[in-house]
């Protein structure tokens, strides 16, 4: 066994004994225990772990890698999964929190006096959130498949198999815990990499300041600067201003990545996991700071990636790299086939360009960025053993707390709520556990057999949670007249509209060749592409609800009493059922 | 009834200066006035770039923690505090 592979192995396992220690320490006795912990996280411990559990492998893995080449235009993902919180924080978690029960619908259900509305809202999260752990599961896999070279299903096994044992004894309250101590592995993994990146390229240890400082090879070139004229002699558009699709398009992609975030049920419920309304106004601040720390480092990475790329095929302009003399990382990529090279010219040198006519790199996956970037820099092999870690503490992280959201949903909101309310309060735990198990099979299977449409998919969730969740429950707070059938007009329409849209560019469930409109950007609603589409469908969802509910009459008198009660801190218990 | 109304009033009022604030540094530097800001440098950043990619997450960080203190001040203002 060579050195990488020891070290990747201590890294990951040593890890994971970690987490199952914690979850044995911390396992749940009650449903409060196992929905939200009892009601006793402070407000830092539950900042970390709302940030693990936000963090997943997408932010981990694919984010950097996606700035690296959208330059500019992925500035909506820095901007879209952080601003969220200060909606979150000014116009949800206190009134959620204050009100004080266990899951999202259950909130809808009281609000709206309907269980019409409460199982809208179990169905929206459960697409939500199933969507997002197929993607989860498939980072598992590859992370396992590619550090520890065992085989993709295995790797996916052993993946199910530790966030069964900790998520399903644990409940909220073991995940939670082992979500502080992934929070660490993670944020390690990822900013001592830019760290080390950082003070190569440019002499300044911070990320978040190297990204804005010269060159240490004594130009005294900015960093931005030489990466501005270095994409733009290779033909690609200038990295600092390079927009996505336009201002109008970016503005609507990063406002429906905001409100999809403050919408999401797995973020909103740890909100009902700490003491008091104080505290959960302040644990959106620390949850923030702990997502800051990745989301400011970031850009750092993508960009001195990018810079690392192409300085390693083209060292000085018109002089190219020899295939023959290519680095080991270029060649473990290679054999994933996530990293192409094809001698077009047949010159023996590797030639990249925009112009996909004279362009011999004819596939770099973005996705490779962040797990290759220590390789590239020549960092030593303790360090990219962490990064394997970091990447499985990401995805098993976000895994665990959106199975607890779907479990939560189907045992308390469908079967405890609706099926059979005098279920008792063991059978009920029991309940809960037996679903997860289904839900991690369930996700398991899809990640072993990702349906075509996994990609597209995320976009979906996002836009169901934008176009559905956040209008009806900021609604139900903001406006005491707002009734039970209007919200249920208003999330239907929201969401149908949003999906509509999804559907008609990009086909029936994704399936190619279904879409009536083509996926093509000339057909595009005033240029907005599918992904940014979430925002409208808010904006639909408001303005039906305001007009129905003009047209029906308001919320009955007992429902505005509701409201202006949890309007207010005073009084609040802890998260309790009934 | 009457104190309440007020304090919902005021908590209204500090919610929309978080979110003027919120829309300002965001869409406002990082998206629309991108291109003006961008003629003026800090460091080797320019200027609109930076608010995209690093100055809005310090400004919802700060805001964050700032609508909380407030919200606790008012709280007690309105002794409307959780016991």
């Amino acid at each position: 066994m060579d050195e990488l592979k020891l070290y990747t192995y201590i890294a990951v396992f040593g890890s994971f004994a970690l987490y199952f220690a914690i979850a044995w320490w911390a396992r749940a006795g009650s449903t409060s225990d196992f929905y939200v912990a009892g009601g006793g996280v402070t407000p830092i411990q539950n900042g970390m772990a709302i940030g693990a559990d936000w963090m997943s492998a997408a932010s981990f893995i694919s984010m950097a890698g996606l700035i690296a080449f959208l330059g500019y235009g992925g500035s909506v993902f820095l901007m879209g999964w952080t601003g969220g919180y200060v909606l979150l924080a000014t116009l949800l978690a206190p009134y959620m929190r204050k009100h004080g029960k266990f899951t999202v619908p259950e909130f809808i259900s009281d609000r709206y006096y309907s269980k019409t509305a409460r199982i809208v809202a179990v169905i929206c999260l459960i697409i939500a959130s199933l969507t997002y752990i197929i993607g989860q599961m498939k980072g598992v896999g590859v992370a396992f498949s590619r550090f520890l070279e065992v085989d993709y299903g295995l790797g996916l096994g052993i993946g199910m198999m530790v966030v069964w044992v900790y998520a399903v004894l644990g409940g909220m309250k073991g995940i939670t815990y082992t979500q502080i101590a992934q929070y660490c592995v993670l944020i390690f993994a990822y900013t001592i990499p830019a760290v080390f990146i950082s003070l190569q390229l440019t002499g300044n240890p911070i990320p978040q300041l190297g990204l804005g400082s010269t060159l240490a090879d004594g130009s005294g070139v900015y960093l931005l600067d030489k990466l501005d004229s270095v994409v733009t002699d290779l033909g690609f558009k200038e990295y600092t201003t390079d927009n996505l699709g336009g201002t109008l398009n970016m503005f609507a992609y990063t406002m429906s990545l905001m409100i999809g975030t403050a919408g999401l049920p797995h973020v909103i419920m740890r909100f009902f996991t700490v003491p008091s309304v104080k505290a959960a106004r302040s644990s959106a601040g620390y949850a923030l700071v702990f997502i800051a720390l990745l989301y400011t480092v970031a850009p750092a990475v993508g960009a001195m990636a990018r810079y690392n790329l192409i300085n390693t095929i083209e060292p000085t302009a018109g002089q190219h790299m020899d295939y023959s003399e290519r680095p080991q990382w270029f060649k473990d990529w290679e054999k994933t086939g996530l990293l192409q090279f094809e001698d077009k010219n047949n010159d023996g040198k590797v030639q990249y360009s925009a112009d996909p006519k004279t362009n011999e790199m004819v596939k770099v996956d973005r996705d490779i960025m962040v797990l290759a970037n220590p390789a590239i820099a020549n960092l030593p092999n303790w360090v990219i053993a962490l990064v394997a870690a970091g990447g499985l503490a990401a995805a098993l992280s976000t895994a665990a707390g959106l199975l607890l959201a779907i479990s939560s949903s189907v045992s308390h909101d469908l079967m405890k709520g609706v099926l059979t309310p005098d279920m008792s309060e063991k059978n009920e735990l029991l309940a809960g556990r037996i679903v997860m198990t289904l839900s991690i099979l369930v996700a398991g299977y899809l990640g072993l057999h990702p349906p075509g449409f996994a990609a597209g998919t995320v976009a979906l969730a996002f836009g169901l949670a934008a176009s559905s969740i956040f209008p009806a429950l900021m609604m139900g707070i903001f406006s005491k007249k707002m009734s039970g059938k209007a919200a249920v007009a208003g999330m239907c329409s929201g969401i149908g509209i949003t999906m509509l849209y999804v559907f008609q560019h990009k086909g029936i469930m994704f399936i190619p060749g279904t879409s009536f409109l083509g996926d093509m950007g000339e057909n595009w609603f005033f240029g907005i592409s599918p992904n940014a589409f979430g925002a409208v469908g808010a904006l639909v969802n408001f303005a039906v609800a305001f007009i129905v509910c003009k047209l029906t009459g308001d919320a009955p008198k007992e429902i505005q009493q509701l409201v202006e009660n949890f309007r207010i801190p005073k009084g609040a218990g802890a998260a309790h059922n009934h | 009834m009457e104190t309440q109304n007020s304090y919902w009033a005021e908590n209204l009022r500090l919610i929309l200066i978080c979110l003027a604030i919120w829309f300002v540094s965001s869409f406002g530097f990082g998206l629309l006035l991108v291109e003006p800001l961008n003629e003026i440098r800090l460091g080797g950043y320019k200027l609109g770039f930076w608010f995209a990619q690093q100055g809005s997450i310090y400004v919802f960080v700060a805001l964050v923690f700032w609508y909380s203190s407030q919200m606790n001040k008012l709280d007690k203002k309105y002794n409307v505090e959780e016991s």
